[in-house]
């Protein structure tokens, strides 16, 4: 009987301000929800130390260091996001959204049209206040989500996925027409700005900042959105802990083992469906607010189904159905499989010099009859990013014949709302992800 | 009489109310058709005509090209299709696979054709880097008929050896999952082989054939021979694909196999090698596909397949996933979507309508235009 870690006891995740346990079970699950934390610190911690000891041995100092850790703490926390919404619809309800990129585009092109002032030179908005673009944004991308889930549920689950898919495609496609963004300035006087993208919000952090501790130091504004994005993870875990542990969140879990079963138990198996798939997508347009909606500009190439695919392979490798394993899993993509190689590779190309690359591939091979390999290991490197794709993808299969169930995706829940017993650290007793 | 027909439509109209609208919208969209192609133009609200312009010349035109694209979506989707009833799971590595046979047939197609123009490193990896141009090559029907064939041939034997390699490498360790998990490490699969293919072949767009004198007269008809070689090619081998399966004890076996895969194994079927049969022949019509199709549009890139695999699952969904008829069929609607919207919205949205239609045949016939039957 093994627990999901993160369901440590309900009093521990739902009252974490209680300083005095008063009971075994109290002092129990606190210590789960500190077993959680700390695996949590430590994987970030270490993410955090290796990527120290990339930018020492590149020779660069303390300033490349900060805006490193700034880079890569940005990154942990949209994935971070991200994943624990997709976590949501795929791991705890079975739900297959491959469509996260255009959920996230929803949101930031809503948020735009809405908050991105009326005088902005590449596309125009509204210019209301940016709560309002944020919340409008989130509640478009649950109804787009309404719109896809209603039909899409009575299907097999793999159509849910191309359906997901296409109609991210749709919503890319429909973000880059000229023609529509054109159209729509002139009728209504807001515009998406088509391929060449738009202009949004300054970040309400950046006014702080300036304020009160540096005027344009750049550094500082991003770190200051960082924390905010971080107080974001934050709260959404918490809530993602309530419902999952909540009577609603039990239905999911039994939705994604058997959906028979819950339903004959008397369960609308479709509305629990329908509802989790638009919190789930209100929390994407969330992660696109947050990630690319805070950037000054956007367009529809930073929404390509690519973006979905990382989205994946973080939820992946932390276990889908574990919240933990989701943030644990946004920071390992973000820092081995995302950063990492780059980093290596201007490490590599700093400490040896292997020459100039050949421009093509025959140019590399060509040495490696002669057992030269300086010019092969050059190209790698000049191509280091189709690389880091490959390795995506060998990953991606590699854990998926070897672990399906990721880091910590334990799939067997106690059935009982009380705890009855400890977590076997890495204890499987679940089959694969197939629903 | 006509009381209870009456009654019964307005009852039929109640229950599905949307598919109501979806068939009156089309009904609307010929009418439109007609009138365009008739010159009538009736002015209506907002500056928008129904009717208006548009030549017969230009219709033929979207038309054949509809029926090309239709067909590459169609040889694509024989493959996916096949995967998808036999192995139960949505190949996402499929469109990849396309590229591959791209990629590879192209190389020997131009190494043929160019041969003594430009270095063989250059040749086989179509055109990386920098060296003689398309024309000087000559990659075209008229001016390298050998090479063309020989691409087609080199094509489906390198997407053979690809796929099969994957399967087992990928799948044939997974035999017993389920489909999401066959999903997701397809996925898996196309993103190592998409970004191989462009560590190899290099990440630019460029032209690889040579459109001299491919245009020529036959019977007072225009005819573009590429076009032309692409149409009886895929033609030719759809024709083999229905005889394969209605006449040969393989096709047999994997008709059997779609239907019950357990039945299949209990009356001594030899499963996996119907499942290799199966690989080989999707993976040689992706491959051709791939190859025909950069035959048809002259320009080739490492996300090619990628682009297509959309439109191939729409035509694969259309047609009723798991049929060959069907896909053959969904290519060819998806198509003519994609290209005779062109008369009704601008070019920015026609990939999108095609994907709309895909949506909307999902909602009202989940089990596609050929519903029910699979791999026959």
């Amino acid at each position: 009987m093994s627990v999901e870690t993160e369901s440590g006891g309900p009093s521990g995740a739902d009252d974490p301000s209680s300083d005095e346990p008063t009971n075994v079970r109290a002092v129990l699950a606190q210590e789960l929800a500190a077993t959680d934390f700390r695996l949590i610190l430590v994987t970030l911690l270490g993410v955090y130390a290796l990527f120290a000891v990339f930018t020492f041995a590149s020779g660069n100092g303390m300033g490349a260091l900060k805006s490193q850790y700034t880079r890569l703490s940005f990154l942990f926390a949209a994935y971070a996001v991200l994943s624990l919404a997709l976590n949501l619809q795929w791991g705890y309800t079975g739900l297959f959204n491959i469509g996260v990129a255009g959920f996230m585009a929803v949101g930031v092109y809503t948020m735009s049209l809405l908050s991105t002032p009326p005088d902005a030179i590449s596309g125009q908005g509204l210019g209301l206040p940016l709560p309002i673009g944020i919340v409008a944004g989130m509640i478009v991308a649950a109804l787009v989500g309404l719109i896809a889930a209603v039909p899409a549920l009575r299907l097999r689950a793999d159509y849910l996925a191309i359906v997901t898919l296409g109609l991210s495609e749709i919503i890319r496609l429909t973000a880059n027409s000229k023609t529509l963004s054109d159209w729509t300035i002139a009728t209504f006087g807001f515009g998406t700005g088509g391929g060449s993208g738009t202009d949004l919000p300054a970040r309400p952090t950046n006014t702080l900042v300036e304020t009160y501790y540096a005027a344009n130091n750049t550094l500082a504004q991003r770190a200051a959105w960082v924390i905010v994005m971080l107080g974001f993870v934050i709260a959404i875990y918490w809530l993602l802990v309530r419902v999952g542990n909540s009577p609603f969140g039990r239905v999911l879990k039994a939705i994604r083992e058997d959906e028979l079963v819950a339903q004959s138990l008397g369960k609308d198996t479709r509305w629990f469906k329908i509802k989790v798939f638009m919190l789930g997508c209100a929390l994407m347009g969330l992660g696109g607010i947050l990630w690319q909606g805070s950037q000054s500009y956007v367009s529809p190439d930073s929404f390509r189904p690519i973006v979905t695919f990382y989205v994946f392979i973080a939820v992946i490798i932390g276990g889908s159905g574990s919240n933990t394993g989701s943030v644990i899993g946004s920071i390992l993509f973000v820092g081995l499989l995302f950063e990492g190689p780059r980093t290596l590779g201007n490490i590599v190309s700093s400490a040896v010099n292997l020459g100039s690359p050949p421009g093509t591939f025959a140019g590399a091979v060509e040495p490696l009859l002669v057992f030269n390999f300086a010019p092969f290991l050059a190209f790698l490197i000049d191509n280091i990013s189709a690389f880091r794709f490959i390795l995506l993808g060998i990953v991606l299969v590699i854990i998926m014949q070897k672990r399906p169930e990721g880091m910590l995706g334990h799939r067997t829940e106690s059935a009982a709302a009380i705890d009855l017993g400890r977590d076997t650290p890495g204890g499987t007793t679940g089959g694969d992800h197939d629903e | 009489m006509g009381g209870s027909e009456s009654l019964t439509w307005g009852a039929r109209i109640r229950e599905q109310p949307f598919l109501f609208v979806a068939i009156l919208a089309g009904v609307l969209l010929v009418l439109d058709l007609i009138a365009r192609l008739a010159g009538v133009e009736i002015p209506m609200i907002g500056g928008r005509t129904f009717g208006g312009q548009l030549t017969f010349g230009r219709f033929r035109g979207l038309v054949w090209n509809g029926i090309v694209v239709g067909l590459i979506f169609g040889l694509a989707g024989i493959g996916l299709s096949m995967t998808y009833s036999i192995l139960n799971f949505a190949n996402f590595s499929h469109g990849d696979l396309v590229t591959t046979g791209a990629f590879t047939g192209w190389g020997a197609a131009l190494l043929v054709a160019g041969w003594g123009t430009a270095d063989t490193g250059y040749l086989l990896l179509v055109r990386s880097g920098s060296g003689p141009n398309v024309n000087e090559i000559g990659g075209s029907i008229v001016e390298a008929p050998l090479g063309i064939f020989l691409g087609v041939v080199v094509a489906a034997v390198a997407t053979i050896l690809v796929t099969v390699l994957i399967d087992r490498l990928v799948y044939k360790p997974m035999r017993d999952r389920g489909g999401i998990s066959l999903l997701i490490a397809s996925i898996g699969a196309a993103l190592a082989l998409r970004y191989v293919i462009q560590l190899v072949y290099g990440g630019s767009n460029r032209g690889v054939t040579s459109t001299r004198d491919v245009e020529t007269e036959l019977l007072g008809l225009s005819i573009d021979l590429h076009e032309a070689s692409l149409v009886i090619v895929a033609v030719g081998l759809m024709l083999g694909m229905h005889l394969m399966l209605q006449r040969t004890k393989l096709g047999k076996a994997m008709r059997a196999m779609a239907d019950n895969k357990d039945l299949a194994l209990v009356t001594g079927i030899p499963t996996e090698r119907v499942v290799t049969a199966t690989w080989i022949i999707g993976g040689a019509l992706a491959g051709i596909s791939g190859y025909l199709y950069v035959l048809e549009r002259g320009t080739i890139e490492f996300n090619l397949g990628w682009f297509l695999l959309l439109f191939i699952f729409a035509a694969v969904i259309l047609g009723g996933i798991g049929s060959i008829y069907g896909a053959i069929a969904g290519g060819f609607v998806i198509g003519f979507v994609h290209e005779v919207s062109l008369v009704w919205i601008p070019s920015d949205f026609n990939a999108a309508a095609a994907f709309v239609i895909m949506i909307l045949v999902l909602l009202y016939r989940p089990q596609g235009i050929f519903g029910g039957v699979t791999t026959a």
